[in-house]
């Protein structure tokens, strides 16, 4: 696995730049990531999604959907896409330092 | 005595059961339940809005393929009580079970998508996953000469994956051949960012999407459809009008299932990906598209998943260590139009590549490229549906996903 180099940090990446190694996150590398890809405040309701995006999938090792996002985290659909605009559940993923969501297959 | 009770009468649940009585002896007692007393050969569905199939190739009745010995019961489950080790039908049974097997399937649920399910159903807006609904659009497909065809897959998971594609590809062909493809729009709609889930696929089938002129329109979220107005309406508002609209409605498992807690969002049984038991209770097995896998819901993955259950099973019910694991094998074939297909072979850990199936560098059939032997090998493979599979014969490959004849470079 590639690494790079965030705000001094050393962490592990996908090839297309998703974190590897669910310890190596923190709120603050949170943060540049979002701005990686342009959102540039994270609000209270970008990380009560976060967080429960880490929690599930600390709990069942898999990121999960947009649909179990809403269904179980409660955050409805629609405040995803304004949240994490255009690709929310890769979005999410990125920000909350998962792997990229498989959901598909 | 011991009880074992499958319910769902489908690839899955047949072939479970004429395995289980085959390698069980009398002391087992085996029943299947089913709501329905006709089996549908499914992949035939797509065949039917084209002509090529007519309603009574791909339907049989269920008895018919179910071995002596096994217990047949018509009746829809309603709910189900793991605790209790108990199943109620919906006409008042209970059956009791010491090991189930749940096969129900996974289904268009129209329901979950507002405003899909309206008078328009039928008429404008169409599917083609259920018999019913293939033969609608049949006839609408004769009507339509001309206009903005959409096809749109609405949500993943779905069985079939790669069964609006082929869609797509044969409503190309059918509109060349009739001479009126200049006067057809085809655009295809679809959640994900590209036409499918994996990498080396997904760029060929773009570039033949690309090639025979079908738009496409990804990362598009369904939020509703307004069918008075013909529109198709994503969540981040997106709009994308249709003249006719054929869906591939979310699929969903059955409801007892999200009712009994062992599900997930979809009501898909959550199960241990190796060999299908039931992390809640030791005595539920999912099989089939009833289960949350992460490979496709495919007939050919029921197929291949027998090879190592029916061991495991038979360890489990003696109390042994279950020693097989399923590696997660799918093998599906794509129909590309005009009498062309071609097929892609895949697993948990590997990605669809180019090369040869079965034999290594012979084939006859080729991986990830379009020919006339793979369109022949779909259609033949309704024959060795009906007469080898479901009976629970042995088909002439290997359940196992192999690497031969494939080109690694590329993964
Ligand atoms: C259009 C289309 C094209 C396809 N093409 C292909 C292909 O080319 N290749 C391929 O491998 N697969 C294909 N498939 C998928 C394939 O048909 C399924 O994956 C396969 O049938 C799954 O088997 P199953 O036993 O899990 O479910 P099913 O075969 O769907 O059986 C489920 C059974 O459960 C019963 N049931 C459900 N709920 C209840 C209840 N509450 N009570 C009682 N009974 C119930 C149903 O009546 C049904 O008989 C296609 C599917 C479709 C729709």
């Amino acid at each position: 696995m590639p690494t790079t180099a965030i705000a001094d940090k050393e962490i592990h990446v996908d090839a297309e730049g998703f974190m590897t190694e669910y310890d190596e996150w923190d709120e603050d590398l949170a943060r540049i990531l979002a701005s990686n890809i342009g959102i540039d405040e994270l609000t209270e309701a970008h990380w009560s999604v976060l967080n429960f995006l880490r929690a599930d999938y600390a709990e069942r090792g898999e990121t999960p959907t947009l649909r179990r996002v809403s269904a179980t985290g409660g955050v409805p659909t629609k405040e995803l896409f304004v949240l994490f605009p255009k690709k929310p559940a890769r979005k999410m993923a990125y920000v909350a330092g998962l792997p990229k969501p498989v959901g598909c297959i | 005595m011991q009880r074992i009770l499958i319910l769902g009468a489908g690839t899955a649940g047949t072939m479970a059961a004429n395995h289980l009585r085959k390698e069980l002896g009398s002391e087992y007692e085996i029943t299947i339940v089913d709501q329905d007393e006709t089996h549908y050969y499914q992949p035939g569905f797509l065949f039917i809005p084209f002509g090529t199939y007519q309603p009574s190739d791909v339907m049989k009745p269920t008895a018919d393929f179910l071995r002596k010995g096994i217990s047949h019961v018509n009746g829809e489950v309603a709910s189900l009580e793991p605790a209790a080790n108990r199943v109620l039908l919906t006409d008042g049974r209970t059956f009791g079970y010491d090991h189930l097997i749940i096969a129900t399937g996974t289904h268009p649920t129209l329901g979950e998508t507002p405003g899909l399910d309206s008078d328009e159903y039928g008429k404008t807006v169409h599917d083609f996953f259920s018999l019913e609904s293939a033969v609608a659009l049949q006839e609408a497909l004769k009507e339509f000469k001309e206009g903005r065809l959409v096809v749109s897959l609405i949500e993943m998971p779905i069985k079939c994956p790669v069964a609006p594609l082929e869609f797509a590809f044969l409503a190309d062909a059918h509109f060349t051949d009739l001479g009126i493809r200049d006067k057809v729009e085809i655009v295809y709609v679809t959640p994900m960012s590209s036409v499918f889930t994996k990498p080396v696929a997904s760029e060929q089938l773009g570039d033949m999407f690309e090639q025979r002129g079908i738009h496409l329109e990804p990362d598009f979220y369904l939020e509703r459809v307004d069918a008075e107005a013909k529109m198709l309406v994503s969540y981040d508002e997106r709009e994308v009008p249709y003249d006719l609209l054929v869906t591939v409605p979310i699929n969903m498992g059955a409801s007892f299932v999200g009712a009994a807690g062992i599900g997930d969002e979809l009501n898909h049984v959550r199960v241990d990906p190796g060999n299908f038991q039931s992390p809640d209770y030791p005595n539920i097995f999912a099989l089939g598209d009833a289960a949350s896998l992460p490979t496709s819901k495919a007939g050919s993955v029921a197929h291949f998943a027998m090879d190592t259950f029916v061991p495991n099973f038979v360890d489990y019910l003696l109390g042994l260590p279950m020693k097989h694991e399923f590696d997660g094998h799918a093998n599906c074939y794509i129909e590309t139009g005009h009498d062309k297909a071609m097929l892609i072979d895949f697993n948990y850990k590997t990605q669809p590549l180019p090369g040869k199936y079965p034999v290594p560098g012979i084939g006859p059939f080729s991986l990830l490229e379009e020919s006339k032997v793979n369109h022949r090998g779909k259609l033949a493979f309704r024959w060795m549906y009906w007469n080898l599979l479901l009976p629970g014969r042995h088909l002439p490959v290997s359940s196992e996903m192999s690497m031969a004849g494939k080109d690694t470079d590329l993964a």
